[in-house]
């Protein structure tokens, strides 16, 4: 069945797969909102949401419908269109990042098709992530300014130079591992890592600069100077109400879900079991995809959890030691790691 | 058609509106705006004739990085309609006057050369990978590479002396 030269059945296979990853990314992003109130409370030695159901687990369904029926404001000197540019931009670029990533082994029908558990396994791979990462914060900044509100609009800049200046580090730091893998593509380098042992082995360094960074980007504490509500009332998202707003906080959760799996992908080995060879457990290719996927979920959700875990308890930096962490330290350190294995490499080769 | 050429067409349609939309428009804003839909239609297009990297770089440096920077220029700026100052209507016309002699200028140069016989390669070839872009830099044209890299450093220092100074 061909149309116009496009494979149709390629398309409506590649239809489903989008549909699945964004209902998941939207999913995972509610029950993060449940984890953080449930990891805070634990924390605080309270007891956290518990009254939506049996240990409170439809209190996301109970925000969401909240946000949905509150009374939607959009500010008399507002931009309107901008206004609403600003929230949806956050949202497309939170949930377009997950087209790269490799969720899993390919999974094979009964007929003998395999079909790629990765949107678009596409030669540029992790730069894609780049971009796009790049592109969100115009979501920040559009929604900021179009708020006519001066808190809003010094939050927006300080966002955005934020965002800025933590994908420097961020980019060095993955250089260092393209340096090893040989390929920007997501599937080679998790294909890398199942034959070589992870990367965070040989990149510890590069990990943890990987690491802080992805914190900065996604507005988390410490860095989440954004919407410091001490100085900036609320932040950019001050005079958004209704799901307007309720699409900037879904945003970051989507945004940590998202940058827990890339860095699973690119430190953690992506899907791959560790400690085993599991090509020799005999399963059939249908199976392995379902594990491999569980596997990678497992990851995932380590991270989010390491994520709620330094909300709670490390305090908020200053704008001014955030720059200075950014470029001071984190950028020389990022280089000095590059060179090295560069070095190394070069070395080994020889 | 093929698809190409319908992707062709809808690019260029987008980022010839898009630049026009760009020095048309009132707000400021909105121009920057416009500028970013068209470097994101000249991103597409280069992915047309298969040059990957170049396309995300594109959207990276130009989309992503200086056009960030143009915003916070004039969002910090606060420059509105209302504020811009009207230009001489003879400036205007001097304006479209020169423009057009570039525009004369650009076909006159154009209209004998031999880009009009030769066709752009689209799907096919894949210099513009990442592998074998990044050979030819090395190799061929590693000289003008590396001087380009040091008048970028040349142009941080003097930032950094510039934003130093009190």
């Amino acid at each position: 069945m061909y149309l116009l030269t496009i494979d149709l059945w390629m398309l409506l296979g590649k239809a489903i797969l989008i549909v699945a990853i964004i209902g998941l990314s939207f999913f995972i992003a509610m029950y993060t909102t449940y984890a953080e109130r449930k990891v805070a409370a634990f924390m605080q030695d309270r007891l956290g949401p518990n009254r939506a159901g049996p240990f409170g687990i439809l209190q996301p369904l109970a925000d969401g419908g909240k946000l949905f029926f509150k009374e939607e404001i959009i500010p008399l000197t507002s931009n309107k269109f901008l206004f609403l540019l600003g929230p949806a931009l956050a949202m497309i670029t939170a949930l377009v990042t997950s087209s790269v990533i490799p969720w899993a082994a390919p999974f094979q029908m009964g007929n003998g098709t395999v079909i790629p558990m990765q949107v678009a396994d596409v030669d540029m791979g992790i730069l894609i992530v780049f971009a796009i990462v790049s592109i969100g914060v115009y979501g920040i900044m559009i929604g900021g300014w179009a708020s006519n509100n001066k808190f809003s609009l010094l939050a927006a800049i300080r966002g955005a130079s934020q965002m800025i200046s933590y994908e420097l580090p961020m980019g060095l730091a993955l250089i260092a591992v393209l340096l090893m893998t040989g390929s920007l593509k997501m599937s080679a380098i998790v294909g890398y890592q199942m034959e070589h042992g992870w990367n965070i082995i040989y990149q510890p360094l590069g990990f943890i600069i990987f690491f802080v960074c992805a914190l900065a980007e996604c507005n988390r504490t410490p860095f989440d100077l954004a919407e410091a509500e001490n100085e900036l009332n609320f932040g950019y998202h001050q005079e958004y109400s209704s799901m307007k707003l309720g699409f900037y906080l879904f945003a970051e959760y989507i945004n940590m879900f998202i940058s827990s799996a890339v860095m699973a992908t690119i430190y953690l080995g992506g899907y791959d079991i560790p400690f085993v060879n599991e090509a020799s457990w005999g399963l059939s290719p249908f199976w392995m995809s379902f594990i491999s996927f569980g596997v990678l979920m497992a990851k995932i959700s380590f991270f989010l959890f390491v994520f709620l875990w330094i909300r709670w308890t490390i305090p908020r930096f200053r704008y001014d030691q955030l720059m200075n962490l950014g470029w001071k330290k984190l950028v020389p350190l990022a280089l000095v790691n590059m060179l090295i294995t560069a070095a190394v490499i070069l070395y080994l080769n020889k | 058609m093929s698809v190409t050429q319908i992707l062709f067409w809808f690019l260029s349609v987008i980022a010839l509106f898009g630049a026009l939309m760009v020095v048309t428009a009132k707000n400021p804003v909105y121009s920057v705006l416009w500028l970013i839909a068209t470097f994101f239609a000249i991103s597409g297009h280069y992915i047309l004739l298969n040059a990957q990297f170049l396309a995300v770089v594109n959207i990276i440096v130009y989309a992503g990085a200086i056009m960030v920077l143009f915003l916070f220029v004039i969002m910090l700026m606060n420059l509105s309609k209302e504020s811009e100052p009207q230009k001489n209507r003879w400036l205007k016309i001097a304006g479209a006057v020169a423009g057009g002699c570039l525009l004369l200028v650009l076909i006159a140069a154009l209209k004998d050369a031999d880009l009009k016989q030769s066709e752009a390669m689209v799907n096919v070839g894949n210099i513009g990978l990442i592998k074998n872009l990044g050979k030819e830099l090395f190799t061929t044209y590693v000289i003008p590479f590396e001087i380009s890299s040091v008048l970028f450093l040349s142009a941080m220092v003097g930032a950094i002396v510039i934003g130093k100074k009190d």
